[in-house]
Parts: C-alpha cells; structure tokens; sequence
C-alpha cells in the first residue's frame, strides 16, 4: 500500500467534483482501477467530494461489490441463489473452497484466486452457476469445478514460466 | 472475430427533429428487411454461459469458410427463453430450433440447413410424449403455450441494434403519444389497462403515475427499477439483456404523462450484459435526439441516466434505491413521505420496475381494451417467469395472468428431472413462500398468490422436487436475509437472525419442542413491526413452509430425520439396500473414493473416509442414500 | 408563528394542534407517553427502533409517530394490543442482542432500554442467541466505546454530522453486524465535543472521566453556566459528596444541550490542588495569601506608577474568551476611561 499511486484517484475525482450522487460511481471507478479501495483512496474522495471519510467507509461497507483488499488475479463468484441452492450450490461452495484452500471472502496465497459468493446471478436457468472475471460457468458439477481450476492454474504456471 | 451484421446500421449522429423523421428512419428500417433473406440467430447473453460465444464464432468462420458469409446473415440476440437446451440457435425464414449446439456442429448446420436446407435431427428438440422430433419453433410445448406479448422480441433481435427494434414498431407508440395524447390520456390509458406493478407489489401502474403527476414540486424524476434482487430471478435481466429499447419507450412515454424531465435505470452490477445493451441503446436514443432536449421537436424533454448498483438486495426497495442513486448507504426510510412526494433528492420521483415499462408501449400502441383481453378480473395482461430448479425446462417464460402453476411447471417446463416428484415451487424470492402440489391449480394472479401465502414477486419461480429439504429452504431464505438486511431496524436485524438462529439449530438436529411457535411468533411480530418491505415480507418463507410442510418440521425437531436428506447433520450417510438399485453411480461420483460396490451390490459408504459432500445423495436416482 | 390550527384525536379524544408536526409531537404536547429509543431533539427523524408504532384509522399497517406529520382529521390510537406486542417484541430483541450488566453500566438508572426492559418485567428472553462482540475504542481520554450496548439509534452519528457536521462516525457493515465506527477503525480523532456521548440512550457511549464516579441517583444537579467563554452555556453539575463527577447540558437551554469539549469535560479543574483559590501577592520569591483588597490595592498602586512614569500608553488590557459581553464592555471602559489609553484587545481576535 505505500507504493500505491494514487494519481489515478485525482484523475477520476476532476470528473465528479460537480455531480450529484457521484459517490459510488467514483467507489466503483477506484475499483476498477486498483481492485480494491485503497485506504488513502477514501481521504481523497472525501476531501474532492466534500463527504466525510466515514460516510464513504460506511458506503463501501455496505455494498457488497465494494473490498478494501486488493483481489485476486480471478474473482470467483458463485451464485447462492435459489435455483442454484435447491440445485446444490452448497456443495459447489464447499468443494471450491476444498480444491483452493480458501474460505468465501479469502485470496489463495498465491494471490491468484479471491472466492466470493454473490446473492444471484441471474442466471438461474443453467444453475448452480459462478462467473471467473466475466465468464460464465454454468450447470456445475464438482467434476466441472475440478477441471475449470485445473485448467486456469495449468495456465497460470504455463504462463509464469514463460 | 469479425461478426457479419444483417445490415448496414443507419446514418448515426443525425438527431431528429419531428416525428416525420423518425416515421422515415422507421420506414428506411424496413425498406432494408428482407423477411425472406436467410439469418441464423444465436442467443449471446443467457447461452453465454454454455459457450455460445465459441459457437458464434464457429459459425462466422464456416459461413466464411463455405462462402456464404455475404448471402447469411448472422443475428445476435437475447434470451430465446428456453435456457434448459442452451446455446440455442434459430434459423430463419423457417424458425427452426438447434438446441445445445456445440462449435463443432456449425460446419454442418452452414452446409446442411443453411446451404441445403436439411434439418439436422440431432439438434432439433425431441418431444417424449409425442416420441417425435420438433425442428420448428412453434412446434415445441415450451413455447407452444406461451404468449410472448413483452418478450416479443427477446430472442428475435439484435438488441444492440435500434433499427432492429424500429422494424418491430420501434418507438411507434412514443410517437403516438406525442403527436396525439395528453398526459393525462395516457395515464388513463395505462389506468384503463388495468396494469399492476410487476416488481412485486402489484400497486396500480395507472393510478402510481397519477399521484406522482399531481404531486407538487419539480423536477420530477423517473426511475426504472432493474435492480432485480430477488434470487432465482432473471426475467428483468432477460428483457434488459435482450430488447432494452422497449423498456426505455416505455420509461420516455411514462416520463411523458408525468412531467418528468431526468431518470435513471437503476441496474445490478451482477448483469453485465444487461449494463452494456442498455449503454449501447442509450447512446443510440442521444444521437437520435431521442433522449435530451425537445425530443422529436417538441416541447418533452428527458435525460436518462443509467446508474449501477453496488451489491445490496435491499436497493430494490424503492426508498433504498433512491439512497442508492444519492450515494448513500441503501438504508431505505419510513414512509410516508412517499416517492411520489418527496423522492430522489426531495422531489417527486416515480418507480416503476422493468417489466412494467416493458408492458407501457404495448398498452398505448393496441390500447387499454386489447390490453385487458388477457388476464384474470384483477390481473391483467400477461406475466414472465423465471423457471428454474428441479424442472427440466428451465428458462423464461411468458404466460397469461391465470395461467395455472401446473400449466406452467409441468407442461411449459416439462415436469420434474431424474425421475423425482414435485414437492414445492417458490415464488417471489425472499418475500414470497413455497406452494405445495395441492394448488397447482390456482389460476395465478396477484391475489390468487397472496391467499396461497405466496406473493407473485417480480416472477422468480424456483421448483423444488422430493431431493429438497422445506426447512433448508426456509433457512437458505432467512441466511440470505441475514446478509442482505440494511441493518436499520430492529426487528430486521435481530429478528430475522433469531429466527435464522432457530432455523440452524433444527437443521442440525438441535430443535425444540416450542421451536416452531416461537418461530411464528417472530415472523408475525417482524411482518408488523419492520420498517421496509423487505423486512416486513422477510418470514413468509417461514410461514409458508410451516403451513404447508409442518410434518416436515416435526420430523427435524422430533425424529431429528431429514426425510429429504439435505441437512448433514441428520444424514447417516448411510445406503437402505431396500432402496438401493445397485447400479453403482455413487462410486463413480465419490470424490474421495468413499464408497465401495461390486456389480448386482448394494453400495457400501465407507464413514471414516466420507467427507459428507452429498454428492452420491444429489446423484442417486433411487435417494437410497439416507 | 402560523396561526393555522388542525383538528385531530388521539385515543379517542378531539384534539387542536398547528401545522406540519410529527404525530410524536403533537402526542407529547398532550402529555401522551410513547416509548422512542432513535428519535432525538433537533435530528431528522429516522424510524428505525420501532417503538413509537402507532395506529391510524384507515392504515391497516402501525405507522412511526416520529416520522408522520399529523394531518387533519386523523384518527390516531397511541394503546392497543397490537401496540403494545409490538413494543414488547422490540424491546425483548433489543434484550436478546445486550449484555445483562446493568448494575456496571455507566447508564444505568437514565437508560430508557432499562426502563423499558423494567416496566415490561422483561428478565426472561425467549429468543436468546448470539450476541455483538465489545469493540472498545480506549485510546482517547474521553470518549468510551462499547458497541455490544449499542442499538443502533444512529443518535451519535446523526447529532456529529447533522449538528456538529463533523461526521466523524459513521455506520458500518450491514446486517446483524453493523456497528457504528470510524473510517476502517482507526481511532477516534476529533474534537471530542461528546455530543455523541450526550445524545446516546444506553451505554454504548459513556463519558471516560466520570467512569465509577457515581450513580446519578447519588448525585446533587446544579445547574450553572460555563465558565470558558462568553457564549455561556447552561451546564448541568452531577455533583457527588461535593465533587463534579460528570456535565451535562438541559435540551430546553439556549445551547440546545450542545456543548464543547472544554465545557463537557473540562471541569476537573474546579477540584485541582493547583487551583487558584485567592489572590497570592509574591514577596521576597514566595507567594504569600492575601485578601482581594490588598491585592487589588497592590494591582492599583502599580498601575498608577506605571502611568505616572511612563504614560497612559505604556499600559495596555488584554481580555478574555471567558468574560462575558458585559464584563468585555467593562473592561474596555476601564481601560479607556481610567486608564487612559486604547491598547485594549481580545484573545478571540489573536
């Protein structure tokens, strides 16, 4: 974090100082930029926008999109919907966290898997479904999830040693 | 990839000036259709996750291939609605369905359908009642009984392209509005239609706007509600996803009848698709002169402003979602003051969920009686689902108001997978309950739903079989409240974590005697005295599954069994050799090699080893494992 | 003052009062009771302890009396079954999420969710669970934290941004687990004006130097105005076997109850061996006791010298924050007129 460049933050904050309700859309603009909102981040904001640190710490504890640590190269989330629970997301869950070593909410040590869970992706026709960074897996089974991350850490070693 | 496009977009960056230019866009529009022309259509958004990307790609690259590239045009679409036989591609002028089609498959359907019009048997859905296959559309049951009226061109147009919605009457019904109506015509139009609120609440749309119209104070905001929260829900994101524009004419005729002059689409950053399709339609209507200024060279203004969500259920309760837009927690406020009064930063604010605008062309462009034609006394028009859970036909569907859920689940969605029988179907998330079989054959409407203990919701509709467990279910519903309450209130955040706290400990073998009543007595003391609807709907998961599945309940607390094996605690994890079919499938799924069996033997679990995954119970076919 | 009156009745009985009043304050006008835990003088209201559910013809669901404005002709009951379950119900789950130690707590005995807990003979929670764990902030001296008494009024983070407009806490997290906090917990650091002391009802915020000072029923009040500036606000002396053990400040005064660090906890002063409790004249390197009069006579005789050998000029007064107007425009005078010179200023301009 002492190394963090944060002139991006007063590039994006030049665009909102004058906009009405600008504070998540900055928050998710930070996020974007940094995968996480850095704790000088908030003083920034707080100091262009003229809202109170707490009010903006409060807003980014409150959305659940929003983190306050830096994420892994792939964010998992699995929907824990309805169709996907009444179809055994559960246990995907809990597979995932078996197959990674890490609990909802944690980054693998090798900092290239964050597991999440979100409240319903909205695509609960070929449930239980995750996304990995945008892309969809759908109808999952703990076969399926054995291979998916075999392969994203195939690639990942392939692509370290290169 | 380069993707070949059906036709040349129009002339951009030209806004227009009356309504004779945007008559002429729309003829220019359909000048350029050539309803015979070949296209293959392929769903881009829900298929996505069943690779349709990679099967687009293997077409555009075979009708490349094989030439054919100039002759064929390729159509990406939205949702077609039947997400069970995904990636599904259409081909027209004839409508023939390929369901779950695989990249390796294009090479064919390009030489054989396309070039030689056959039809591929092995991609074509096949009806096991009738023991025949089904290449047209309009053929097969799942869509047979639908009535596409808002999703009419969901699946059958580019969403990303306006002309697309043009040619289907585009933006006929603004114009209609414009050049002929009051305000106060159409707002007694959409009071005539008879139209409720399909987010949940089901409040007269007609009689919503008027309040807000006559309300004092300006500017007036309009809000469209995408923030579709409720899990096991998606008919907002399909229609977002798969034809935004009729949901924008809808929001630009609302903020005409009430004097709106800004709006917002509020919508989830879990719909990514949905976010781009409706950047995409925005930024068409502001080159258009669709949205800003005098529109259409009138005296209406409006500037829509798309706004996403950062992750909170309880912004789809209207007070929280304004919060939201502000920058604030999603804590919602009491009420009154309502909206309509004091919204979005005090003024009087209007909002109204997808589907509700989605309906607001259709209404204004065959009128309100034509409208009232479908429906029950007190519902009209039609309503979408989303189908999903234990049944084969998983997807979108539209239906009339009155339609029986038996109609829905067992003929649209072709009953229940593996064998199972129907135990449950939950309707409208967290603030709905679950229906048992005995009433499957209520016609569905506001009302019917309500007396069922059930609310119609925004139209998630999750079918559970004999594999589920009612008082998991309740628990998954009041754990995903627990980490979806704003915090605010007491009877909220305590509340509901009692009763979740109770839900736990019957789950895992620990239940009491008076576990139940205390169980009901939080959900009434909650359903009174919480502060939004969100927590005020909160137990009726709880209720509902207590008045229909009480012996279920029992056999937790008393037996301490869960008949449904589903609650880990209470499973043995271990075979009933009556049951048990001695075909071997839990072998081959064990991941820890738990389990033992020899051919024509029953399956023997190995405790020590087992790691209580459920696997072998979720694959079982005869539920042998208890 | 708007002199239009509307007609309502509560409970039954006809009742006139003004325009634009929340139904709470027209109830308390007529020295009807209702139970409140969130609601707060001068704050906007915010509706979330519940307690104030009340019923009005017409409206199937319980309203908050804190957050309706009372309108004509409404029909409002304050006591009924309904209600009174309701208010129960609220107050057993505010139990069922709080420590049982008020015989420790700072707030026992001006606690309303004591009072309550008392009057609804409440010793048996029959939903109990878990409970918030204790974050206690100890590194300033003045401010206690302890969020598991916390009931999340929101009184302490709506008083420092709506009154103080500070906005040094905030909420934080959501669910069962919202606490009210600073930015990613660091420690408190403001003025310490402990407005957000005074507006709390239980003990999740408690004034560090009166901690086991004593019981308010010990106490003796005294009311009397603060002696740091000219402002003068009302202060309100707990005092104890003729010791201050805490301040505070009466809603109904002038400052509103709203007081400033010095004021709120700047009284240990009065009680300090070093206090300057009458005048001491210095003679040969040691202070000596005297009377006023000697001292001022002294103070007198010197400043006449002064001006007799070195001019008016060579004097000048310089006045205090503290003294109040009158004692200002006295001073001056005297300097003016009797010294004879307009070196005369104020430490507020420095």
């Amino acid at each position: 974090m002492s190394n963090l460049d944060i002139t991006y933050i007063s590039q994006i904050l030049t665009g909102y100082k004058s906009m009405k309700g600008a504070l998540i859309p900055v928050l998710q603009e930070v996020q974007n930029h940094y995968t996480y909102i850095p704790e000088p981040a908030v003083d920034l904001i707080a100091e262009a926008l003229n809202i109170s640190p707490s009010e903006i710490y409060g807003v980014l504890t409150f959305y659940t999109q929003f983190y306050t640590q830096p994420e892994g190269k792939y964010t998992i989330k699995l929907c824990r919907g309805t169709a996907c629970h009444v179809k055994g997301s559960k246990s995907i869950l809990e597979a995932i966290e078996r197959k990674l070593g890490i609990r909802v909410g944690e980054t693998t040590k090798d900092d290239l898997f964050t597991l999440r869970i979100v409240a319903c992706l909205g695509a609960c026709a070929v449930a239980p479904v995750m996304m990995v960074n945008g892309d969809y897996y759908g109808e999952l089974t703990l076969e399926k999830i054995e291979g998916i991350f075999d392969e994203l850490q195939a690639k990942e070693c392939k692509s370290a040693k290169t | 990839m380069k993707v070949k496009k059906e036709q040349k977009p129009m002339d951009k960056g030209k806004k227009l000036q009356s309504i004779e230019e945007l008559e002429s866009l729309q003829q220019q529009a359909f000048d350029r259709y050539d309803p015979l022309r070949k296209r293959v259509r392929i769903c881009m958004t829900g298929c996505l996750a069943h690779g349709a990307d990679k099967v687009r790609d293997a077409l555009v690259e075979e009708l490349e291939n094989q030439g054919m590239s100039k002759d064929i045009d390729l159509v990406e679409t939205g949702c077609f609605g039947f997400c069970a036989k995904a990636p599904v591609v259409a081909i027209d002028p004839e409508d023939i369905h390929y369901q779950r089609v695989k990249p390796e498959d294009a090479g064919e359907i390009v030489s054989e359908t396309l070039g030689k019009g056959n039809i591929i048997d092995r991609l074509v859905y096949f009806d096991k009642k009738a023991n025949k296959r089904l290449p047209y559309t309009q053929d097969i049951p799942f869509y047979k009984r639908q009535v596409k009226h808002v999703l009419r061109n969901c699946g059958r147009i580019d969403p990303k392209r306006i002309d697309h919605y043009l040619l289907n009457d585009g933006y006929k019904a603004l114009a209609k509005v414009i050049t002929s109506l009051s305000p106060e015509e159409v707002i007694e139009m959409i009071k005539k239609s008879g139209l409720r609120g399909r987010g949940g609440g089901g409040f007269r749309t007609g009689l919503k706007w008027e309040i807000c119209r006559r309300a004092a104070g300006s500017p007036k905001y309009l809000i469209c509600n995408a923030d579709e929260g409720d899990p096991g829900a998606f008919m907002d994101r399909g229609l977002l996803e798969g034809d935004p524009h009729s949901v924008l004419e809808g929001m630009l005729i609302g903020a005409y009848a009430l004097g709106a002059r800004f709006g917002y689409v509020y919508v989830r950053a879990e719909y990514p698709i949905a976010i781009d399709h409706l950047k995409i339609a925005l930024n068409e209507l502001k080159s258009l002169g669709l949205l800003g200024d005098n529109i259409l060279g009138k005296d209406f203004s409006f500037h829509l402003k798309l706004k996403e969500g950062a992750g909170a259920f309880v912004c789809g309760e209207e007070t929280a979602l304004m919060a939201s837009i502000e920058g604030k927690r999603g804590m919602p406020r009491p009420r009154p003051p309502f909206p309509a009064h004091k919204g979005l930063w005090g003024k009087p604010t209007n909002i109204n969920n997808v589907e509700t605008f989605g309906n607001v062309p259709l209404i204004i462009l065959n009128g309100s009686e034509e409208y009232t034609r479908l429906g029950t006394e007190k519902s009209k028009g039609t309503k979408i689902f989303a189908l999903a859970g234990r049944v084969n036909n998983t997807g979108l569907v539209e239906i009339p108001m009155g339609t029986s859920l038996r109609d829905i689940i067992f003929d649209i969605g072709g009953g229940i997978p593996k064998g199972r029988t129907f135990k449950a179907v939950q309707l409208g998330g967290p603030s709905g309950g679950c229906i048992p079989g005995d009433h499957l054959d209520v016609p569905i409407d506001y009302d019917s739903l309500i007396n069922l203990g059930a609310i119609m919701g925004s139209g998630g509709m999750v079918v559970m079989d004999s594999a589920n467990c009612m008082i998991d279910v309740a628990r998954f519903f009041l754990e995903f409240i627990q980490i979806e309450s704003c915090g605010k209130c007491i009877p909220c955040r305590i509340g509901t974590k009692r009763m979740l706290e109770i839900l736990v400990r019957i789950t895992e073998g620990e239940g009491k005697e008076e576990d139940i009543s205390l169980l009901k007595e939080l959900a009434e003391g909650i359903k009174i005295t919480a502060l939004c609807g969100l927590g005020q709907t909160a137990p009726n998961p709880v209720l509902s599954t207590i008045r229909y599945f009480l012996d279920e309940y029992k056999e937790h607390i008393f037996e301490k069994r869960c008949p449904a094996s589903v609650c880990v605690p209470l499973i043995k994890f271990e075979v009933n050799r009556e049951l048990c079919k001695k075909c071997g499938i839990c072998k081959k799924v064990c991941p820890v090699g738990a389990v033992s069996w020899e051919k024509k033997m029953p399956a023997v679990i190995d405790k020590n080893i087992c790691i209580k995954c459920k696997t072998c119970i979720e694959n079982c076919p005869a539920q042998a494992i208890q | 003052m708007d002199g239009k009156k509307i007609v309502l009745s509560i409970n039954g009985k006809e009742i006139t009062c003004g325009l634009n009043k929340t139904i709470l304050d027209v109830v308390r006008e007529n020295g009807i009771q209702i139970p409140t835990l969130c609601d707060c003088k001068n704050l906007a209201p915010f509706g979330a302890c519940r307690l104030c559910l009340v019923e009005i013809e017409g409206i199937p669901k319980l309203i908050t009396a804190c957050s309706t404005i009372a309108v004509k002709g409404m029909k409002i009951r304050t006591e009924s079954e309904r209600i009174d379950k309701s208010r129960r119900f609220i107050v057993e789950l505010l139990l069922s999420d709080h420590p049982f130690d008020c015989m420790f707590c700072e707030q026992a005995g001006t606690c309303p969710l004591q009072d309550l807990a008392y009057e609804y003979g409440m010793k048996n929670i029959r939903f109990p669970g878990e409970k918030r764990a204790t974050i206690t902030d100890d590194t300033n001296p003045f401010i206690e934290r302890d969020n598991s008494k916390c009931i999340l009024c929101g009184r302490c983070v709506r008083v420092c941004d709506e009154i103080q407009g500070v906005g040094a806490i905030g909420f934080i997290d959501r669910g069962f687990q919202t606490r009210i906090g600073t930015p990613f917990d660091r420690n408190l650091d403001c003025e310490f004006c402990g407005q957000c002391v005074a507006s709390c009802p239980v003990g999740a915020l408690t004034a560090k130097p009166s901690k086991q000072k004593g019981r308010i029923w010990q106490t003796r009040s005294v009311k009397t105005i603060c002696p740091y500036c000219g402002c003068g606000c009302n202060l309100t002396l707990h005092v104890r076997d003729n010791k201050i053990i805490s301040v505070t400040s009466d809603p109904d005064t002038l400052n509103e109850g709203y007081l400033c660090s010095k004021g709120r906890f700047g009284c240990d002063y009065v009680h300090h061996p070093d206090r300057l409790q009458y005048p001491l004249i210095k003679k040969d390197g040691q202070f000596i006791r005297s009377s006023w009069e000697q001292a001022l006579t002294l103070v007198a005789m010197k400043f006449k010298e002064i001006k007799e050998q070195h001019g008016n000029d060579s004097l000048a007064g310089l006045s205090s924050a503290k003294c109040t107007n009158e004692e200002n425009y006295l001073f001056q005078k005297f300097i003016r007129a009797v010294l004879g010179t307009n070196n005369v200023d104020h430490c507020a301009r420095l």
